[in-house]
């Protein structure tokens, strides 16, 4: 069931009749959802429902792997990201994501950062470390690396390294932010911090974000959708599901009957 | 069951354990002694083989060794014209054999991991590998040198070309099979390009194990004389023209040692005394790089 979030907020991506499949695995049954813009949006759901999947339809990276397609809509700003003609690395470059595994770079972490701006900005040396401090702030790591910047990332802890992958994500801007279990590798005070970081990043981006944790969704998101199996069986502002869910399914989800 | 029962029946237990456990501790030390002492064996040969090169090499080995031309029978002389051609034809062909053994491999681990292109590619590339290098000298042999007429130093750079090339192909695509997914996920999650991915993620995280895959290349035809027999031949005299036949330590170690004259013996162990040398630089270097990157 629907509730329908254009009147609180606009449409950032609208999912219509999404159909996902691995090989003959159909993994993605028939999808509708609207994601509202500038909210956070959580997926939640037992592993293998599909959150995961239906996250990375939205900036294209399943089509690095041929046995994966999908069929649908996927409507971002007017358009069919699924069909439209345009450099899939445009596309990525508008819709960002970090990883449940933090992957920093083999390079420097001045260098990490600005990777990714330099795929589609030319800026002087000067904006460039500009850049690079406020995408070191907004993830909250700027105090503890600002020091050593031209260090490796990987000599970074943990918790660190995987608040360095939200600064080179959140660095080049996008319009959408994907967090996929960003948390799950992490331990509880740099997941306290990254959740500190989301609740601040809606302020400027769309961010869909998938947890296992429900506390988490709880505590950060605006609107949950539940899925189970590969069907999306609810969608709601996340004080609805979580204390008035419409079905029953999520009820037992929510209430750890099962999942 | 009674208490003495109960009590007789955990005896027995307990003695089945103790005799179980005593044969399994027999049948470890046999064990032991027995890979204890094939080590010991295989570890003879080997340091008897580099006591003798060291004793027999470093006898020999003055200055005028590495500053002479190689002499006639019973003169007095050097390595230094074998030293050089060595030296030119293993660097150039790996110059030749690596880029071409890098892009291959990219290629196999990057582009077309599954295609039927890339499957015969291995396959190829596999019995190359482990092709006899006599095989590809008279390839060579009968590809360059009898077209030309003339034994020359680029038909012998082209041999050893021919043995680089499957030993960079293979450790290149190893290398860049070990590179986690993730790794690529998050680059091109950035909206980062094929080519930008391969280069500045990819092979980068490679890099140690790629440079390590070219140095035992390296050291493998630093060592090579087969390939180098039928096609640079060798040359008594100081040459730079890589038209003509060129001196290489294996080959000029492969003619003095045979020889009745003793002081082309001694050169010959010094020969063999600088390739072991070198050699084994090369894959310390190669050690080296490859701890320091993790």
């Amino acid at each position: 069931m629907l509730i329908d979030t254009e009147k609180v907020s606009p449409a950032k991506i609208a999912v219509k009749n999404l159909d996902f499949y691995y090989g003959k695995f159909h993994a993605l049954k028939n999808i509708n959802l609207d994601i509202p813009e500038k909210k956070v949006t959580a997926f939640i759901g037992p592993s293998g429902c599909g959150k995961s999947t239906l996250l990375r339809v939205f900036n294209r990276m399943f089509e690095l792997y041929p046995e994966q397609r999908a069929q649908g809509e996927v409507v971002l700003d007017g358009e069919n990201l699924l069909t439209s003609k345009q450099d899939v690395a445009l596309l990525r470059a508008k819709v960002g994501m970090v990883f449940q595994k933090p992957t920093p770079f083999p390079m420097s972490i001045f260098d990490n950062i600005a990777f990714g701006v330099k795929l589609f900005e030319n800026l002087s040396a000067t904006d460039m470390e500009e850049r690079v401090e406020w995408a070191l702030r907004k993830s909250a790591l700027w105090n503890e690396v600002k020091d050593k910047l031209k260090q490796s990332g990987s000599s970074l802890s943990g918790g660190q390294q995987q608040r360095l992958c939200i600064a080179r994500g959140v660095a080049i801007k996008p319009e959408v932010l994907l967090l996929d279990e960003p948390c799950s590798a992490l331990d509880p005070i740099s997941t306290a911090k990254v959740e500190e970081l989301i609740v601040e990043l809606k302020q400027d981006y769309t961010v869909v974000i998938v947890t296992h944790n429900m506390q988490q969704a709880a505590r950060c998101s605006d609107f949950t959708a539940y899925m189970y199996l590969g069907d999306l069986m609810e969608f709601g502002a996340t004080e609805q599901i979580f204390f008035k869910p419409n079905r029953q399914e999520t009820e037992d989800y929510i209430t750890g009957r099962f999942g | 069951m009674t208490t003495s029962e109960t009590l007789l029946q955990a005896q027995e237990l307990a003695q089945m354990r103790a005799s179980r456990y005593a044969k399994r501790k027999t049948v470890n030390i046999v064990a032991l002694v027995l890979s204890l002492s094939a080590m010991a064996f295989g570890l003879f040969w080997l340091f008897w083989i580099l006591y003798e090169t060291v004793r027999l090499g470093t006898a020999g080995l003055t200055i005028a060794t590495l500053t002479q031309m190689t002499p006639g029978p019973n003169d007095q002389g050097g390595l230094l014209n074998a030293i050089y051609g060595s030296f030119l034809m293993v660097m150039l062909a790996t110059f030749v054999g690596t880029p071409i053994g890098v892009m291959a491999g990219i290629y196999l681990a990057e582009f077309n991991t599954k295609g039927w292109l890339a499957n015969t590619t291995r396959f190829v590339n596999d019995i190359l590998l482990s092709a006899p290098s006599i095989v590809i000298g008279l390839f060579v042999y009968s590809v360059v040198v009898s077209r030309y007429k003339s034994f020359s130093g680029y038909a012998g750079i082209l041999a050893l070309a021919l043995i680089v090339i499957p030993v960079v192909i293979r450790t290149t695509e190893n290398m860049l099979q070990l590179v986690p997914p993730g790794l690529r996920e998050a680059a091109y999650a950035l909206g980062a390009p094929k080519w930008k991915v391969i280069l500045s993620i990819t092979m980068r995280a490679a890099r140690a194990g790629v440079v390590t895959g070219v140095l035992l290349a390296v050291a493998r035809i630093a060592g090579e004389t087969a390939p180098l027999l039928f096609t640079a031949l060798s040359n008594q005299f100081w040459t730079s023209n890589l038209s003509g036949p060129i001196a290489s330590l294996p080959v000029t170690i492969f003619k003095f040692a045979m020889s009745p004259y003793e002081n082309w013996q001694q050169l010959a162990w010094a020969g063999v005394f600088l390739i072991t040398l070198a050699v084994l630089g090369l894959n310390i270097l190669a050690r080296v790089l490859t701890r320091q990157k993790i």
